[in-house]
């Protein structure tokens, strides 16, 4: 048992010994060990995300994966490789307790997966300009919408909300409905069909599902857009890369410029969200 | 063949008891429109897969893809598991101190960790030195996984086979590697089906675990799934239902093994 643990001890001292010499010291070695470097030299752009969260990233019947950020990867694929570079995108599906440890493990380059910028995620990851702010938004019963004009009014005795098990909309209710009656589901679809059965008055959850819910719901529901927390969105690369930053915050603000990003933003969130609820609703 | 044919009938009456009381209580109580019909095509469809791919044929759904990773991962990793456990089992019982140390200790180590975090450690440090797939990582840390326990099944098989088998072999003139392979472990192999069966059953199901390392599983499949048509019971019922056909095909197969050996008793 104990020179095993010596042997394990020994692999590990040496191994991030290895790991730490490859440490560059001067400007240009700063520059080769870029992220850029090594995908243009593999070529291939290699996306790691979590295809659960419509619309930026999600998986079809077919199991496709396809999204607002897919689509904006396929891009960034087109500006770093020329024409037909959306084919040179290797976009990883793993689940999101993986998704850190597997970018600074180099297992891909960047993640692209609606992912919050929280501060505590930025000490081990960087973030580029973030490029999409989501809020906690509310669905409420279409004839209560006279009744609710802002969160303000939900904050009553008797009143129930709902929301999923564990995520920011659960807190965020937590901390400005306290007199609420909070009741949370293990998935956000049951959530929403309670305000659409009429069983609870008000599902809070991220503005881009409440949007798909009160499209399939319009019948019975309304959404409330008035966020109600601040959680920027935003690409996620490995510390210590300026150069990728650099050319990742550029490519952000030529795709936001030169119409692509208003093109894209009406394809998924506006049609892919009425395709969806005219699907759901059959 | 009795046996079989009873215990499928009895299996197919309890599903459909379950079933129809579930189905039927819980459609009065939840408002829960039903889509199955939205089920068939994440199993399989026919069509293209993309704008670009010019061949329509008969392709695997988003279910399906996840049911093959999963089965296919399955049966590496109890390939693997079954040659790891065999030479750990008669490793434990030698009488050389290091053999016997290490092969405790690996028991002993794999046994009292949890597997997410030795997933963890082979594909993301072990992984990334030797430049293994996510496939490879998560076979291997599924093997090794199961291999400890398959070790303590194989162990406890040889040790249930009565020392006097050990002994007239020996005396017959067998060396201890003939007596090990053609006396004691064809008897040890038989008793020890029933608990490998559990074991390898459990295999299967931790599987889903390998998620985390990129790795799109029968499980992780049915939850992308959900997140995307929230069809929630249907897909999961219906990942419950191919993951009892990979227990229980294997469950079918080491009952006809265990009966083809109870010729010989």
């Amino acid at each position: 048992m104990k020179r095993l643990v010596f042997a394990l001890l020994v692999a590990v001292f040496v191994g991030s010994l290895s790991l730490g010499s490859a440490i560059a010291l001067t400007p240009e070695d700063i520059a080769k060990s870029s992220a850029l470097e090594e995908i243009q030299k593999r070529g291939e752009l290699r996306v790691g995300l979590e295809a659960g969260y419509q619309p930026f990233e999600m998986q079809d019947e077919k199991g496709n994966i396809v999204g607002f950020d897919v689509d904006m990867a396929y891009e960034m694929g087109k500006a770093l490789f020329g024409e037909g570079g959306e084919k040179k995108v290797k976009l990883i599906n793993t689940a999101w307790e993986g998704i850190i440890p597997a970018l600074m493990t180099h297992k891909f380059d960047i993640i692209m997966s609606g992912m919050t910028v929280l501060q505590s995620r930025n000490l081990k990851i960087n973030f580029c300009t973030p490029y999409y702010y989501i809020g906690q938004c509310l669905l409420i019963q279409r004839k209560d919408k006279d009744k609710y004009k802002s969160y303000h009014d939900l904050n009553k005795k008797g009143v129930i909300i709902t929301s999923k098990l564990g995520v920011t909309g659960a807190f965020t209710a937590e901390k400005l409905l306290p007199n609420a009656t909070l009741r949370l589901f293990k998935m956000e679809g049951e959530g929403a069909l309670q305000v659409a059965n009429g069983l609870a008055d008000a599902f809070i959850y991220d503005e881009p599902q409440v949007r798909v819910f009160a499209a399939m719901y319009r019948d019975k529901t309304v959404g409330i857009y008035e966020p109600l927390t601040y959680e920027p969105l935003a690409w996620a690369i490995r510390k210590g890369d300026p150069d990728f930053l650099n050319w990742l915050n550029n490519f952000l603000a030529q795709v936001r410029g030169d119409g692509r990003w208003e093109q894209l933003k009406e394809k998924w969130f506006v049609e892919y969200i009425i395709e969806m609820a005219g699907k759901q609703k059959q | 063949m009795t046996f079989s044919k009873r215990s499928l009938i009895t299996l197919l009456i309890l599903g459909i008891i379950i079933g129809s009381a579930y189905y039927f209580f819980a459609t009065r109580g939840i408002t829960y429109i039903w889509h199955w019909e939205k089920i068939p095509e994440m199993l399989f469809y026919h069509g293209a897969k993309s704008a670009e791919d010019a061949a329509p044929r008969l392709r695997m759904g988003i279910l399906m893809i996840g049911f093959v990773l999963t089965l296919k991962i399955s049966v590496f990793s109890i390939l693997f598991a079954i040659i790891i456990g065999t030479i750990v089992g008669i490793a434990r019982l030698s009488n050389e101190p290091v053999t016997k140390g290490l092969s405790l200790a690996y028991v002993e180590l794999i046994r009292n960790t949890p597997l997410l975090v030795q997933i963890y450690i082979i594909y993301f440090f072990v992984g990334s030195l030797l430049r293994l797939s996510a496939f490879a990582a998560g076979t291997a840390a599924l093997s090794i996984f199961a291999g400890a326990y398959v070790g303590e099944i194989v162990r406890a098989g040889i040790q249930s086979i009565h020392k006097g088998q050990m002994e007239a072999s020996r005396s017959l003139g067998m060396s201890y590697a003939q007596a090990m392979r053609y006396i004691v472990l064809p008897q040890a192999f038989k008793r020890i089906i029933p608990p490998l069966a559990g074991q390898f059953i459990s295999l299967i199901k931790d599987s889903s675990l390998v998620s985390v390392i990129a790795l799109a599983d029968l499980m992780f499949q049915g939850q992308q799934a959900v997140a995307r048509t929230y069809h929630a019971f249907e897909i999961y019922f219906t990942v419950a239902f191919l993951y009892l056909v990979m227990t229980f095909t294997l469950s079918m197969a080491t009952q006809y093994i265990e009966r083809r050996l109870a010729i010989s008793d």
